[in-house]
């Protein structure tokens, strides 16, 4: 097998006292779809942040395409351009119309002449279902749409892996499908994926395998037959359960809700 | 429920002041007041004395065109370049106080404190005065247009940097997450993205600086200008005392006015317009 498109490799990530990340070892194939689940406060953003460096890890390396992202003297920027990043609160540039959210990146960053950005932007759009919201703005679009846009301005650079940190928490109920059938589609396409989520059925049905984390730890790392339908460890377990049936979770100590919620 | 179970105590009041009753007679004792001070000003005022000193029609008719192609113009030109070298630098103090390096930060913060604790008119005087007595032989391009922009600019300067801060810090960070993700550098992602953003957000205050500058302007006095140079407070001042009357002083506020009021409706708009927007 050739080398893992992504590779993590004894990461560790403090701020200040509060060790977030504590030894994560982790290997991502080449057209492989990985989806990360546990609780709140878990590590699993902070994972996916350390891979494109949006954190700095405290201690650990981590590759991507074979080029050490941790290495000081690596250029970042021309890293990251192969890593796409989709977030839960879509982070579009609310100034910009849709259209040139794909473009603008595409110009700036990779120098694309006018027309060609301009092609790379629609078919973007097309491939995302979106192709007659090209001239609307952000604010105009409902969430699922807005995400779906900011999948294809990740694509439109052309990325080699994408990262997905719960693409779908902030939507509606009914809009997360049409999101989750886009990320299918990558999927299908062969794109190398890191998926942080909660739905599961996605999960189980389209990740090549599911990782399970808590306490900045990796518990459990498998198939999503063996992860989610027959755990091993108990922590999972809990969490499954609690996951798929809320109401039935008893009142615990210490689970403050949904922390770590970015302002939009 | 039905009609008969209607709770008594709810119902309107017969007796005492209701609610409505209330409002109207406090509306209406604003009103008597208002109408009392219009009034109490009509009648003590010597309209006679107040029209000869303020509202001589020829006194006025002779003001023109120069009023408008002199002063008002050498006002509205004062105040833009001011208000562009205020802009320039207001923006580089600005990310000097965002900056990583602390010196940076330090002299920003130095800066900022001192013109914003001067007066105006001691920074007119500096530029107009001190700098060409301290430093013999230097000459600031383009005469007093040149020394106006950099008086003005400097007073500017700091209250633009605050407030472009201000407008930086209001874009959220997942702004620059997302562009750094994209591939964006540190200063390519400020200029294309977050920048753009701050500029919408601080449009309103940025346009109030702008109507603070336009009355500086009338500090260019203190240079000491010729009389192609004049701007409107200095000319309405001018033609006051050889016409021993008031009129041109209200002539000259007029033009002011007609500069800042829709100015001041402008920013108001935008700012609605914001509120709009975030909903
Ligand atoms: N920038 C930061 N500064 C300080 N602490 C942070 C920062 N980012 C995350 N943390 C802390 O790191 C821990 C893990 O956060 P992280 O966002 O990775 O969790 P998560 O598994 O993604 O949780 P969630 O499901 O709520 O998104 C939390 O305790 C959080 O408070
Ligand atoms: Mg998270």
């Amino acid at each position: 097998m050739s080398r893992p498109e992504i590779e993590v490799r004894a990461l560790h990530k403090s701020f200040g006292d509060n060790e977030v990340l504590r030894g994560i070892d982790l290997e991502i194939g080449r057209g492989e779809v990985v989806c990360v689940i546990g609780p709140s406060g878990s590590g699993k953003s902070t994972l996916l942040r350390c891979v494109n460096l949006l954190e700095e890890p405290s201690k650990g390396q981590v590759f991507v395409g074979g080029t050490e992202v941790t290495d000081p003297d690596v250029d970042i920027d021309a890293v990251r351009r192969r890593i796409g990043m989709v977030f839960q609160q879509f982070n579009l540039f609310p100034h910009l119309s849709v259209t040139e959210n794909l473009t603008l990146p595409q110009r700036r960053v990779l120098g694309r002449d006018k027309a060609e950005a301009a092609r790379v932007a629609a078919e973007n759009l097309a491939r995302v279902g979106l192709s007659e919201k090209a001239d609307a703005y952000p604010a105009s679009l409902s969430g699922g749409q807005q995400q779906r846009v900011a999948i294809a301005r990740a694509l439109a650079m052309g990325p080699r892996v994408m990262l997905f940190d719960e693409p779908t928490s902030a939507l509606d109920p009914e809009l997360v499908g049409d999101v989750l059938a886009v990320m299918r589609g990558l999927a299908e396409d062969g794109m190398t994926m890191m998926v942080v989520t909660h739905e599961m059925t996605f999960a189980r049905e389209v990740a090549d395998r599911v990782v399970f984390m808590d306490g900045g730890v990796i518990v459990e790392d498998g198939s999503p037959g063996q992860v989610i339908g027959s755990p091993r460890h108990e922590r999972t377990r809990h969490f499954l359960s609690r996951l798929l049936d809320p109401a039935m979770a008893e009142v615990e100590e210490g689970t403050s809700g949904q922390g770590g919620g970015e302002t939009p | 429920m039905t009609d008969t179970e209607t709770d008594t105590s709810l119902q309107p009041k017969k007796k005492g002041l209701t609610r409505r009753r209330k409002r109207a007679l406090s509306r209406g004792a604003q009103y008597a007041v208002f109408v009392a001070a219009v009034i109490a000003f009509a009648v003590s005022a010597d309209w006679g004395r107040l029209k000869n000193q303020f509202a001589q029609a020829d006194i006025a008719q002779q003001m023109f065109p120069d009023v408008i192609t002199l002063a008002l113009k050498n006002t509205v030109l004062y105040t833009l370049s001011g208000f562009v070298v205020g802009l320039v630098l207001g923006m580089v103090i600005a990310l000097m106080r965002l900056s990583s390096v602390g010196p940076y930060r330090w002299l920003a913060g130095v800066y900022i404190e001192i013109f914003r604790g001067l007066p105006a008119l001691l920074i007119f005087i500096f530029v107009g005065v001190a700098v060409p007595l301290a430093f013999p032989g230097t000459e600031i391009p383009g005469g007093t247009y040149g020394k106006v922009a950099i008086a003005l600019g400097l007073v500017s300067a700091a209250y633009m940097a605050e407030t472009i801060r201000a407008g930086i810090q209001a874009v959220p960070k997942g702004q620059l997450e997302a562009a750094r993700s994209l591939g964006f550098s540190p200063a390519r992602a400020m200029v294309s993205i977050i920048v753009p953003q701050a500029f919408r957000i601080i449009l309103p205050p940025l346009t109030n600086e702008l109507v603070l500058l336009f009355k500086d302007s009338s500090l260019v006095l203190f240079l000491g200008v010729t009389l192609e140079e004049r701007e409107l407070s200095k000319f309405g001042r001018d033609l006051a005392s050889t016409t021993a009357n008031s009129t041109p002083i209200l002539v000259a506020g007029l033009c002011y006015l007609l500069v800042t009021v829709p100015l001041s409706f402008v920013v108001r708009r935008m700012e609605s317009k914001a509120q709009e927007a975030i909903r």
